[in-house]
């Protein structure tokens, strides 16, 4: 490529640079293309390889009487477990709106922060929350009755 | 002939005695400033005072073109600054240990009550200021050229502001503060409301990283409290340090404070045109600092009519405005204790659990949707507001209060509809509910959608639309507009703070909660 040279004007009104210079933009690409690649890579950085939660699976002792609809909820745990005719079940207590813990009453649960309500199964009645609480698997072996919170099963799941 | 040691002595004695007078000399090099020289030099020759230029235009100084409400952001900001270092000898940032470390910064460290008041309340007194300082901004038409760019840096200021505020909230460790962050973290991860619905969330979930980036576990945990402890002492104070430095700088090299054009006619007591220009020509170099940067300066075309010397007149100022605001934080810190509540507790919640007032507004909103209200709807505003300069080039009505097509009729209209539609869509809501209580299938993108938050986002942006039609003015429309989102928030900030109580349900007052 030959470009016709001129005298530069003055210091102060440097002629405009008369071509791109090939060499120096694409260091500057290649370097944006690392940086970028980094960048991917640093995404992973804010989660720990192995984080520090406690075990989501437990094993409870539900109380010998345990009347058809009242809950029972573990201490520190927020599930609230059921015993009807049809089996033993968890419902999840943790709002699907902004995670806070609801509160089980006679009608179903209430969230303290933005008011959602839920029926007795989970769904929602009211408020903003966008999904019906979660049922979480039970396992029954012997009398230990174990709840996983990491897994949630369909609604309607018993285990006698 | 050589000096006896009888002479020595009494010149290094005499020396000695001379040391203060000599220290101030050397400091300020230039004498006290009494005269116009001396106040120059007094100015550009100190490193943190020739922030300001030498001479302050005498609009400038008008109580009412700013009312002092950058200098009491930035002021506020001081008294928070020195009170947060003092708290950080005391506080510590673990679990086990930092509602312990608060009960000691309130109940036994002495004065440490009085740091803690005074933290918080210059905390709260900055986003007040902050607020007040954009909307005077706003009004005066003062983020029309050439201050485009310093009016996105103070919209970047508020959410840095916000920011420290919200991060400051988990710090002691209380069940206020465990809960706001629950939440908080939550409305971080809330894009998973649209993102469920479209059935991706497997794929691609920009929420939940969100809220791992917070929490730094999916839990709010250690690893959430040193993150926030991180962002409150360190990154978020740099960036706003930073932030404020380009916003000081810009205003000096922007031409300092807005003015109207007729600024002069309007101070000089008689007419112009007696008036002896104390220059024949106005300045007008065509060049910046020392002729390697071009471009014209913002004092071409400007002579010193009508300035006064920065000192004392501004300085003296701002000292008062720095004095009133630590006046005013110390007043409120004396009456009233910042607020400690039990110990977190993760298994049950505050009940109401509420945010800091400012936040109010918000959480009403995501009492909506979370994803809108809590994402959505703020990200609209901020862009909204970053916008404004950029779609307002006219020049009319620049630097007076409520300039521009429309005028103070228009924002008076817009006062009433600000305040008139958000309160008749929340009784609605508080009478009647909404979608999820009429059709309980409801899909949840519905409401994401449609919602009495984005309800009243709609009716605000189709009276701006229509003032801009009315008055053939995109100002009249940013008018509308700004004045609503002012009325809005004010409305929904009340009804959190005052008219919702335990389950978020609507009370006329505190008294009638239930009690439990």
């Amino acid at each position: 490529m030959t470009t016709q040279a001129k005298a530069p004007r003055s210091r102060l009104d440097p002629e405009p640079v008369p071509r791109r210079d090939w060499l120096g933009l694409s260091s500057l690409w290649a370097m944006t293309g690392a940086l970028l690649f980094g960048l991917l890579g640093l995404l992973k950085l804010p989660k720990a390889a192995v984080l520090a939660s406690p075990s989501k699976k437990f094993k409870v002792s539900l109380p010998d009487v345990l009347p058809v609809g009242e809950a029972f909820v573990p201490p520190g745990r927020a599930v609230a477990i059921y015993k009807d005719s049809g089996g033993i079940y968890a419902v999840s207590t943790i709002c699907t709106h902004l995670g806070c813990v609801v509160k089980a009453n006679a009608e179903g649960f209430e969230c303290p922060c933005h008011g959602s309500r839920f029926s007795a199964n989970g769904d929602v009645t009211k408020g903003p929350a966008p999904r019906a609480l979660p049922w979480l698997k039970v396992s029954v072996s012997g009398g230990a009755v174990t709840i996983d919170e990491g897994v949630v099963v369909p609604q309607g799941t018993k285990v006698a | 002939m050589t000096p006896t040691t009888k002479d020595a002595l009494r010149e290094f004695s005499d020396n000695l005695k001379a040391v203060p007078r000599r220290v101030m000399e050397t400091a300020f090099r230039t004498g006290p400033p009494t005269t116009d020289r001396t106040r120059s030099t007094f100015v550009f020759g100190n490193v943190f005072l020739h922030l300001h230029a030498v001479r302050t235009h005498r609009w400038s100084l008008k109580w009412t073109t700013t009312m002092g409400l950058g200098i009491m952001s930035v002021s506020a900001f001081l008294i928070a600054l020195v009170t947060g270092v003092m708290l950080m000898f005391y506080y510590k940032p673990y679990p086990e240990a930092a509602y312990e470390s608060i009960k000691d910064i309130h109940f036994v460290v002495p004065t440490g009550r009085l740091i803690r008041n005074l933290h918080r309340w210059s905390a709260n007194l900055m986003v007040v200021a902050v607020i007040l300082h954009m909307a005077r901004a706003f009004y005066t038409a003062a983020y029309r050229k050439p201050r485009e760019y310093n009016w996105l840096m103070g919209i970047g200021l508020l959410v840095v502001t916000l920011g420290l505020s919200f991060t400051g909230y988990l710090l002691p460790w209380d069940q206020l503060a465990y809960w706001a962050i629950t939440i908080g973290a939550n409305i971080a991860q809330s894009p998973r409301e649209i993102t469920d619905a479209l059935g991706i969330t497997d794929y691609f979930d920009p929420g939940g990283f969100q809220r791992l980036l917070l929490l730094g576990s999916d839990m709010v945990g250690a690893e959430a409290l040193i993150r926030f402890y991180l962002l409150h002492v360190m990154i978020l104070p740099l960036a706003l340090a930073a932030l404020m430095g380009v916003h000081f700088w810009r205003i000096r090299k922007d031409g300092g404070m807005v003015r109207p054009a007729d600024a002069d006619d309007q101070l000089f007591r008689q007419p112009r045109e007696e008036a002896l220009p104390i220059f024949t020509e106005a300045p007008a170099k065509t060049y910046h600092l020392a002729a390697i940067v071009r471009g014209r300066t913002s004092n071409v075309g400007r002579g010193p009519e009508n300035t006064v010397p920065s000192m004392p007149h501004l300085f003296y100022a701002e000292l008062g405005v720095l004095m009133v605001t630590l006046l005013v934080c110390l007043a409120l810190s004396l009456v009233s204790d910042a607020p400690l509540k039990e110990l977190a507790n993760p298994s049950v919640p505050e009940n109401p659990a509420k945010a800091p007032w400012y936040f109010l507004g918000l959480q009403e909103m995501v009492a909506f949707s979370a994803f809108m209200g809590g994402i959505g709807i703020p990200s609209i505003v901020l862009i909204g507001l970053a916008l404004i300069p950029y779609l307002d080039r006219e020049t009319e009505g620049t630097g007076r209060w409520f300039g521009g097509p429309g005028g103070w009729p228009l924002v008076r209209l817009s006062i009433v509809l600000g305040l008139a539609a958000p309160i008749l869509i929340e009784s609605f809501v508080i009478r009647f509910g909404w979608l999820r209580e009429w059709f309980p299938s409801v899909p949840q993108l519905v409401i994401t959608m449609l919602n009495p938050g984005t309800l009243l986002t709609a009716v605000y942006a189709f009276f701006s639309m229509w003032c801009i039609r009315r008055y053939g003015s995109t100002r009249a429309g940013a008018l509308a507009l700004f004045t609503c989102f002012l009325c809005g928030f004010l409305v929904l900030t009340i009804v959190g703070t005052y008219f919702r109580g335990p389950n978020w349900v609507f009370y006329w007052s505190p008294s009638e909660w239930p009690k439990h």
